[in-house]
């Protein structure tokens, strides 16, 4: 499912490389930072554990412990680039890139969570664009995504960081952006 | 008052072992989550005694010639010793999967669940999307 996908021609950025901070529409202080497995792994085990059903997107995050712990293992593995954003010691938010199984580092699939008490202040934003320096920096050319097509506010944020509409005709609406 | 036969909507995975099999339409254009369908559908009805045909579609999204998804389906079948009926659907998978099972007084049409990304993601298929749409008979989704 990576082939014959259209991504822009023009390279979008550049992106902010982790850590940065900065204050949240409620006042809080956010900082993005690459992903610990030693110190972020149980707290982030336990954001997705409360995670609202809801919220859910095309069947991530999976629900139950195991699940959870699986999933975690595959899209925080070899060759993935992750961050989390932290208030104080709690995890707010969780960003990653995951390459396409069929290429190397070149291209990858990008997924965003963020618990359900810190969305609406600007989170989104900042997780997503650390995110896609971290990957930059990685050496990572190409991001795509999908997203469910009635979820306006996310692709309103995907197109204000620079995500360009490569297949509107599916259930799905994907998106893609050039780094390099 | 009937009892051991079930008088409720049937559900595709927990039927009464006396309750006469489905009438089903499993449609397989070769993809990976059509294969996984294939496979549990021909599990079940091993079970169930399902009247199983199984459809051979032209998938657009993948490039698997029709003879040698003919050949997967028949040792499938032969290995879990269930006998189907396969035919071949040539045009448009989607509209002509739906106008056989309307046709053929099917019960119920049976398809792959949709495609998984590195990262998890389900992304379901353009025939499964058509077929959902699109049908006025029952359609399960393969998971």
């Amino acid at each position: 499912m990576t082939t014959d996908r259209g991504y822009p021609d023009d390279p979008a950025g550049p992106f902010p490389t982790p850590p940065t901070t900065a204050e949240d529409r409620e006042g809080r202080s956010i900082t993005v930072r690459r992903y610990d497995p030693d110190r972020d792994r149980e707290a982030l085990e336990a954001m997705y554990d409360t995670f609202d059903p809801a919220d859910r997107a095309q069947g991530i995050p999976p629900t139950g412990e195991d699940r959870i712990a699986d999933w975690l293992d595959s899209i925080t593995g070899d060759g993935t680039v992750n961050v989390v954003a932290c208030h104080g010691d709690d995890i707010a938010g969780h960003a990653t890139l995951v390459p396409d199984s069929d290429d190397t580092m070149v291209a990858a699939e990008l997924a965003i969570f963020v618990l359900q008490a810190y969305q609406g202040a600007g989170i989104g934003t900042h997780l997503i664009e650390t995110l896609l320096g971290a990957g930059e920096a990685a050496g990572v050319e190409r991001v795509w995504l999908t997203v469910e097509r009635w979820n306006e506010p996310a692709i309103s944020l995907y197109e204000k960081v620079g995500f360009r509409a490569s297949d509107t005709e599916s259930f799905e609406h994907e998106m893609t952006i050039r780094l390099h | 008052m009937s009892v051991g036969r079930q008088t409720g909507p049937a559900s595709f995975f927990t039927r009464a072992a006396d309750v006469d099999g489905m009438k089903l339409l499993l449609g397989i254009g070769g993809s990976d989550d059509s294969i996984r369908a294939l496979e549990g559908t021909v599990d079940r009805a091993a079970e169930t005694g399902d009247d199983l045909t199984v459809a051979i579609l032209r998938n657009p999204a993948t490039d698997a010639d029709p003879e040698e998804i003919e050949a997967r389906v028949q040792s499938v079948l032969d290995e879990i010793g269930v006998t189907a009926t396969i035919r071949h659907l040539e045009g448009d998978p989607g509209s002509q999967l739906v106008e056989l099972a309307e046709r053929d007084g099917f019960d119920r049409i049976v398809l792959g669940g949709g495609e998984t990304s590195p990262m998890g993601k389900i992304k379901l298929g353009g025939i499964a999307e058509f077929v959902l749409l699109n049908s006025h008979v029952s359609v399960t989704l393969v998971r």
